[in-house]
């Protein structure tokens, strides 16, 4: 007789068709043990909190306004709390109105919503490479075409996405959007220079395209720099995301989207139909946070707290890693980018790592293609600043370990090729 | 209803399949706890042997896959502290965990295996192995399958089609174990026979909708076709049974054991490999084969904690 392990195979949508188990992900399983150093969350340190303040903020918010608390809201968000967003945006010199915005669960439903906007199947979405793991599956499980535009030290490289862009242009074909992380890139760690921005937004104009913005890390820059928003060079081109994730808390997934007034009124729609409104609580306890709290103090807490990690994590690397591994030195965000040389394979290399009580992000995660294969990205801003010494200790004397095994496998002959690597265009050691 | 009983069903831990694992121990401890059985579920980590003795458990579930669970380290530390447990011994676990030694030994019952070749480590660092690896693809020919020397869930599992992919399917499975299994890559209707109290269950035909039964295949469901008893006729059935048999038999491997085989051209049984801690997830075979032979996954437990109850050897340290 036939067993079905599932029944239901015939009801599923097409666009379903492709989530399936992965090892890799059960792997992540055990990455999360304790004695695991792992460096593959993208978590912040949410214990640098203050959370007398925290405490208080939620409380009042139940004893004052609690029967509006725990109510429905409405699908854009709370007014009130997108006039402090506008705030928050301000301090990165950002202009918008409170009613550009659309208040979202986290910046993964401002990418989720954005896509489901733009994109039908097999649509063109062009994004650096690599890209951030979870705006890639938002387009993919849309079966979006995610096309990668190479990096360096500068950002994207606008001149390739200026003759990706003539490509299709000459097959009568064009990109649904582009979607960049300008700022402290995830997972490449860099920013887009300012000359790039502007080309960007040149292009985009030229080609009648929309970019997609998405500024977790605007203000986790170690030096307090901020840089030009592509929403202020060209607020009609850009539908900018942004987060309260990295500068409060992702537990209260509280982020928001600023579009074009057209674009805006869809996405208040897409997100009445997906989940109606934010949740009424956190958005009052995150207003009140901001309103209340000296929440910029906060932000300088977690830019400290960060700096030093990521200090101890490039001192622990340059001490340890052999010849031939390189790395970013990141001035903000949460991530290092490491490249381990052709010769070995992360995502076949993250099982060993892990009996060696060490874990990270394998590259390939971060681009739709398949390649990344010989880099990985490791996170410093959720280990203490020993464990991360650890880490590095234990992962360096992997890769050397490694890289002797490789050399004894392959021979002198037959050492693999890039396997044409768009990754390998990511920056070169600071 | 059965006497009920405590039970500590042991799941999780630092190995490299901990999430089928836990799969597997929500299932029995949900399963366990309808017959009646006090169940405490373990997460199995460094306080493991103080915990079993505090909670005095009468027997010990091992729903745990991947070293420690599989290659009677956990069987050998029960026997010591006086815990019966289910599941083969820990000598049959450890010679079926190691995939070459238990390839030799169903050779020598005069079953057949694949062609296949061992590599270590130590081989390409120390005594340049790399000059032969071509010879592995003249010896067995293409296509080859690598695989760690030990370890389940297909991970680390490469096909590869051409020789110079070898070393990095090689590099692939290194990373699992200290040696690699590399072996001709047999064709024809694969099979997997559970030996549940020293009986065949029907053998489960699996017909991956992808090219290949890989971590994927297993654990997805509705990834795989399943057919049992298998589509093949009634004699290549019996015979798969009578490979199943002797295959535990060649490993003396007690209670429940799942065999993996192709019947080559749908006709020879080759044994790929003999699972001592089968997996117990929805979409794993043993359950499958229990089902088609009718027998719900509560029983299946049950006769489990019976089995490992009636065991003269266990639950005392071997003198």
């Amino acid at each position: 007789m036939r067993l079905d392990t599932d029944p239901y195979l015939q009801h599923y949508a097409d666009r379903v068709g492709g989530l399936s188990a992965s090892a890799i992900r059960a792997l992540f399983a055990v990455a999360s043990r304790p004695e695991v150093v792992s460096f593959a969350g993208g978590m912040p340190f949410t214990a640098a909190l203050d959370f007398d303040a925290v405490t208080d903020v939620v409380a009042q918010v139940l004893a004052e306004q609690g029967p509006t608390a725990l109510q429905y809201g409405i699908g854009q968000g709370r007014p009130e709390l997108r006039e402090q967003l506008v705030e928050v945006m301000a301090h990165e010199g950002i202009p918008a109105h409170p009613d550009d915005l659309v208040v979202t669960a986290g910046g993964q439903q401002a990418l989720e919503l954005t896509a489901t906007c733009f994109v039908d199947p097999g649509d063109i979405v062009l994004a650096e490479g690599p890209t951030y793991v979870g705006g890639l599956g938002a387009l993919t499980s849309l079966q979006a075409d995610v096309r990668h535009v190479p990096m360096d030290a500068d950002g994207m490289q606008v001149d390739v996405l200026a003759d990706r862009l003539d490509e299709l242009a000459a097959q009568g074909r064009r990109a649904k959007y582009v979607y960049t992380i300008p700022n402290h890139q995830n997972p490449a760690g860099v920013s887009l220079s300012l000359p790039r921005r502007h080309r960007l937004v040149e292009l985009a104009e030229q080609h009648d395209l929309v970019i997609l913005e998405d500024n977790p890390y605007g203000l986790i820059d170690f030096e307090g720099e901020v840089r030009t928003s592509l929403r202020e060079l060209a607020p009609e081109r850009v539908v900018y995301v942004s987060t309260m994730s990295k500068t409060f808390a992702p537990g209260v997934r509280t982020g928001w989207v600023a579009a074009p007034a057209p674009i805006r009124d869809k996405l208040v729609l897409l997100r009445e139909a997906a989940d109606l409104c934010p949740a009424h609580f956190t958005q009052m306890v995150v207003e009140r946070w901001l309103l209340t709290q000296p929440w910029t103090d906060q932000i300088e807490t977690f830019r400290k707290t960060y700096r030093h990690r990521a200090e101890v994590m490039l001192d622990a690397l340059a001490a340890h890693m052999p010849d031939g591994v390189t790395w970013n030195a990141p001035t903000g965000g949460l991530f290092v980018w490491v490249s381990v040389g052709a010769e070995l394979d992360t995502a076949d290399l993250l099982a060993k790592a892990i009996q060696q009580r060490v874990a990270y992000v394998p590259g390939d995660g971060f681009f739709a293609d398949g390649s990344g294969r010989h880099h990985m990205r490791l996170n410093y801003s959720y280990p203490s600043p020993e464990r991360i010494v650890e880490g590095i200790e234990r992962l360096s004397a992997l890769l050397v370990d490694e890289r002797e095994l490789a050399r004894a496998v392959y021979g002198t002959a037959s050492v693999p090729g890039d396997r044409d690597d768009p990754a390998r265009a990511t920056p070169d050691p600071a | 209803m059965p006497a009920p009983l405590h039970v500590a069903v042991l799941n999780g831990g630092s190995s490299l399949e901990r999430e089928v694992s836990l799969t597997s121990g929500s299932r029995v401890t949900a399963a366990l706890g309808d017959l009646g059985h006090h169940v405490t579920r373990l997460d199995v980590d460094a306080r493991l042997v103080t915990r079993l003795v505090d909670l005095d458990v009468d027997v010990a579930f091992l729903a745990l896959h991947g070293s420690t669970g599989e290659d009677g380290t956990i069987q050998s530390l029960l026997d010591l502290v006086g815990i019966p447990h289910t599941g083969p011994d820990a000598l049959s676990s450890a010679l079926a965990w190691d995939k070459p030694v238990a390839q030799g030994l169903y050779r020598r019952a005069g079953l057949a295996v694949p062609d296949h070749v061992v590599l270590s480590q130590a081989a390409f660092r120390d005594l340049g192995a790399a000059a032969a690896v071509t010879r592995v693809a003249e010896a067995l020919g293409l296509p080859l399958v690598v695989k760690p020397a030990a370890g389940g869930s297909s991970l680390g599992l490469g096909f590869v089609e051409e020789v110079g992919a070898l070393p990095a399917a090689i590099m692939g499975a290194f990373s699992f174990d200290d040696r690699v299994l590399i072996e001709r890559h047999v064709t024809g209707t694969e099979l997997a026979v559970t030996v549940f109290d020293g009986e065949p269950l029907p053998p489960v035909e699996i017909s991956p909708r992808g090219a290949h039964y890989d971590f994927s295949a297993r654990y997805t469901a509705g990834a795989t076709e399943f057919h049992a008893p298998s589509r093949l006729p009634r004699d290549r059935n019996d015979a798969a049974c009578e490979t199943a048999l002797a295959a535990c038999a060649a490993l003396g491997a007690r209670d429940i054991v799942r065999v993996d085989m192709i019947l080559e051209d749908d006709e020879h049984p080759t044994i790929l490999e003999v699972d001592t801690g089968p997996g117990l997830t929805t979409t794993s075979l043993v359950p499958l084969a229990a089902q088609a032979a009718g027998v719900a996954f509560g029983d299946l437990c049950q006769r489990l904690l019976e089995l490992a109850l009636a065991d003269p050897d266990d639950g005392a340290p071997t003198p």
